[in-house]
């Protein structure tokens, strides 16, 4: 006799408890506060604001702990809480060139007004685990300088003073909104700059890396990366002009590409353009690169047939939560699919059964 | 009931929904590109199925929701606790009692009524996309009616394998002209799609909403010579008996035993309740499963 | 703005929303049935049901044009106040409103042979609405049925153009049916 197994309720309710007490772990250890998350794990709660299009630390650390450290899932929780917040309205276009640069660096010139700033970088950090930290992560004392609050240049204003640079025009339009509107191809390059944005850091990296290599390479030099604080303002219908509501930290790179020229235009360099919440520096660096990889066409280049070229195989697959969801979704059951294989396979081994006997007669 | 708004979603976000099922309704098996949002529930786990019963549900509804042809397992148990908390519905695991019924993967056995309306979940909208896997080219191809690839690829399956290998999301043409993609139904379930009840297909990340009206035409692709046939395993369920229902295989030992019992739980247990006894059943009693 | 733009709308939008909704979508799918809207109290010459029908489907994101019948400054500010819908041209309409006289029906997008759902869905106010007179076949429909139409032949040229085309929403009084692009009438 055979009695149908049940117990889903259950099963779900159990899970859950269990989940919590493995997120808290050993209960002797003390519990992380959502203010440590935020203040001393700050380049996790970049990447979950940057990808979780939602610019708030608390509510970033907040994922954090709850998802036991697993960003995607962290990014997931930020994501499913953005889309139900109303939206008061639009703020004006950033300028970055307003910004507080903590960190700027070019690869084109030695030094540019404004100079380079290392920054709080961990570039030229001897990759030496540090023990010291397992006992005692106080820091030293940090010297102090005299912050600038003067506006620092874009090194591609230069360029462009010289008509060297290909000429990049303010759009007209308001770009569309990728979490309002169904994504419909082909994309224009703000649209697509959104989506990778937001993609997912190792994969748009992946595909940096891939142009770098060969696969529809366009030689990048990193003509400028700033990171720093710049200022939101929003216009308010009612004051009649634009006020100040935030500051928000931003990564910003622009990259300085192969020439090309055309029969009417002579020479000139080309750009990729990266800009990520936070201090995301890999993630805005490759954003940059396949940004200049997507603009082939408009540029007239060939198509190399390169995944970094392929608007649509790049902006279809760079959402980790599209891509975790849908991956882990065949752990859900598929007894009745797999049940019509099993009979189809059956039947389509039976049939070659009784055939091969009959055909080796003939 | 919930701080969140009536079955979750913000007014706004539902009108945009609604606004696609009636295009979807208006234009059978035409997949109707919709602005899908962040669910609090994973991409490929009823998306799409959950934004358009929660842009369709009323608090006087009755929801049923089944995964595998089965109320009980995980999933539909998670999906229908959401629409309790959210919604505040009355749930059902009873066929006939349900106005609305989620599903994945199945449609139930038992024949809808004009005043039910059935939900599915999508994985993979697109019938063309396994065999073109760009959005460009299969929407254009949906323009010009032009299915000519889908028609290579079932012949050349009856070339290889002497049949058509497809055994579930077996592609239908929808009153005579948009080819449509089920949902990863068994292609048992094939002939149940022409039905009394409002069909809704849901695709939450693909952004896709489509539909098929009651008694639409719903025709089942396949060649004169090899015509479209259902399939289930050739056996009785060992519970309840029914010989037409469509059969889960369980392995009970460790010698590789097999029991089959319909996938449907609610029909077997219904079936059960009016005194049929399979193989290896028990009869019914109340309380038991 | 005079005080009663203000009022007529629903009172508890997600749930009359709902409601309205399930008649709305019950209507587009069994082309022919006729349903009770409630719930709206616009201004005239606005009825009940399609007030409901607006409050239900239309927002800024969703332009909509007022044929003369309707376009009267009242129904502008209670439409704009209650939907923030943007008004247009017929070329433009995502949604149309008004008597069957008055709609240019030649000109609301049809969609595209892409995107057919990127047409125009028609509110016709109607005197009255009854299961007599044309004879309607297709998807939604168990054999056939009838329907009080304004007239046929705009109908069969709609339908003779599918994929493309228009979808109508008709309302009188409280009541609403509906008609699809589907819908063969004869």
């Amino acid at each position: 006799m055979y009695v149908a197994v049940k117990g889903g309720e259950r099963a779900i309710d159990n899970a859950h408890a269990w989940l919590a007490e493995e997120r808290r772990g050993d209960r002797a250890v003390l519990e992380l506060s959502v203010a440590q998350i935020r203040e001393q794990m700050t380049l996790a709660v970049n990447r979950v604001m940057a990808e979780g299009s939602l610019y708030d630390p608390d509510l970033a650390a907040l994922a954090i702990k709850q998802a036991r450290g697993d960003l995607i899932e962290a990014i997931f929780l930020i994501r499913a809480y953005r889309t139900t917040l109303p939206r008061f309205g639009a703020s004006n276009p950033i300028e970055t060139g307003d910004m507080l640069c903590e960190r700027r660096v070019s690869a084109t010139f030695k030094d540019a007004p404004g100079g380079q700033v290392l920054g709080p970088t961990f570039d030229y950090t001897h990759r030496l685990l540090d023990f010291k930290l397992a006992a005692d992560g106080e820091a030293g004392d940090v010297p102090k300088g005299t912050p600038t609050h003067d506006p620092t240049p874009h090194i591609m204003s230069f360029l462009d003073r010289e008509g060297l640079i290909q000429d990049e025009r303010a759009g007209e339009n308001t770009p569309p909104d990728l979490t309002r509107t169904p994504l419909e191809l082909p994309a224009d390059r703000a649209l697509r700059l959104q989506s990778l944005a937001r993609g997912d850091e190792g994969f748009i990296l992946g595909l940096a890396y891939s142009t770098q290599r060969g696969y529809a390479r366009n030689h990048a030099f990193v003509a400028e990366l700033r990171i720093g604080a710049v200022a939101v303002e929003m216009e308010i219908p009612e004051l009649g002009f634009a006020i100040e509501i935030g500051e928000i930290t931003l990564t910003e790179c622009e990259t300085v590409n192969q020439f090309q020229g055309s029969k009417t235009a002579p020479p000139q360099f080309t750009r990729g353009y990266g800009l990520v919440f936070g201090m995301s520096e890999r993630k805005a660096i490759s954003m940059a690169l396949v940004d200049r990889a997507l603009r082939w066409k408009e540029l007239g280049e060939d198509n190399l047939g390169a995944p970094a070229q392929d608007e649509e195989f790049v902006l279809y697959h760079s959402d980790n939560i599209q891509a975790t969801g849908f991956l882990e979704h065949i752990k859900l059951p598929h007894y009745v699919d797999f049940q019509s294989e099993l009979e189809l396979i059956r039947k389509l081994r039976r049939e070659a059964k009784e055939n091969i006997p009959r055909e080796a007669a003939e | 009931m919930s701080d969140y708004n009536f079955a979750y979603l913000d007014e706004q976000t539902k009108r945009m929904i609604r606004r696609a099922i009636l295009k979807g309704l208006a234009i059978p098996g035409h997949q109707v590109p919709f602005a899908s949002r962040e669910m609090p529930m994973p991409y490929g786990w009823g998306t799409g199925g959950v934004q358009v019963s929660a842009a369709i549900l009323t608090p006087e509804d009755t929801l049923k929701v089944i995964d595998q042809g089965a109320d009980d397992t995980t999933n539909a148990v998670s999906i229908r606790r959401f629409f309790q908390k959210t919604a505040g519905v009355a749930v059902t695991e009873a066929t006939a009692q349900a106005s609305v019924i989620q599903t994945r993967h199945r449609i139930p056995e038992a024949d809808l009524r004009a005043d039910q309306i059935l939900v599915y979940q999508v994985p993979i909208p697109e019938p063309l996309r396994f065999l073109e896997p760009s959005e460009v080219e299969t929407r254009k191809m949906h323009a010009l009616e032009d299915y000519g690839l889908m028609h290579v690829k079932l012949y050349e399956d009856i070339s290889q394998h002497g049949d058509i290998a497809t055994a579930y999301a077996y592609p239908v043409k929808v009153e005579g002209r948009y080819v449509m993609d089920p949902s990863p139904i068994p292609k048992f379930d094939n002939p149940k799609l022409e039905m009394a009840g409002i069909q809704l297909f849901g695709a939450g990340r693909e952004q896709r909403i489509y539909a098929i009206p009651p008694y639409t035409r719903v025709v089942s692709l396949d060649f004169d010579d090899y015509p479209f046939q259902p399939t289930k395993a050739d056996h009785a369920c060992d519970l309840c008996g029914a010989q037409n229902s469509y059969l889960d295989e369980l392995i009970v030992d460790d010698d590789g035993g097999r029991v089959f019992m319909c996938s449907d739980t609610d029909y077997c247990s219904t079936r059960r309740k009016q005194g049929h006894v399979g193989a290896q059943g028990l009869p019914y009693a109340e309380g038991a499963t | 703005m005079q005080a009663h733009i203000l009022e007529g709308g629903f009172a508890d939008q997600p749930i009359e929303a709902s409601h309205a909704f399930r008649a709305v979508m019950t209507a587009m799918a069994r082309p022919g049935e006729i349903l009770a809207v409630n719930g709206a109290q616009p201004p005239a010459p606005l009825s009940p049901a399609a007030g409901a029908v607006v409050l239900t489907l239309c927002d800024p994101e969703t332009p909509i044009f007022l044929a003369a019948s309707h376009d009267t400054p009242q129904l502008r500010e209670w439409i704009g106040f209650h939907t923030g819908a943007p008004f247009v041209a017929a070329q433009d309409a995502m949604f149309a409103l008004g008597t069957w006289g008055a709609l240019p029906l030649a000109t609301f997008p049809r969609g595209t042979a892409q995107f057919p759902d990127r047409s125009a869905t028609v509110i016709v106010e109607c005197d009255a609405l009854s299961n007599s007179g044309a004879t309607l076949r297709g998807p939604g429909i168990k054999r056939e049925t009838q329907l009080s139409l304004p007239e046929v032949a705009a109908f069969q040229d709609n339908a003779a153009r599918f994929p493309l085309g228009l979808d109508f929403i008709f309302t009188s009084g409280a009541h609403l049916a509906a008609l699809s692009r589907t819908t063969k009438v004869f």
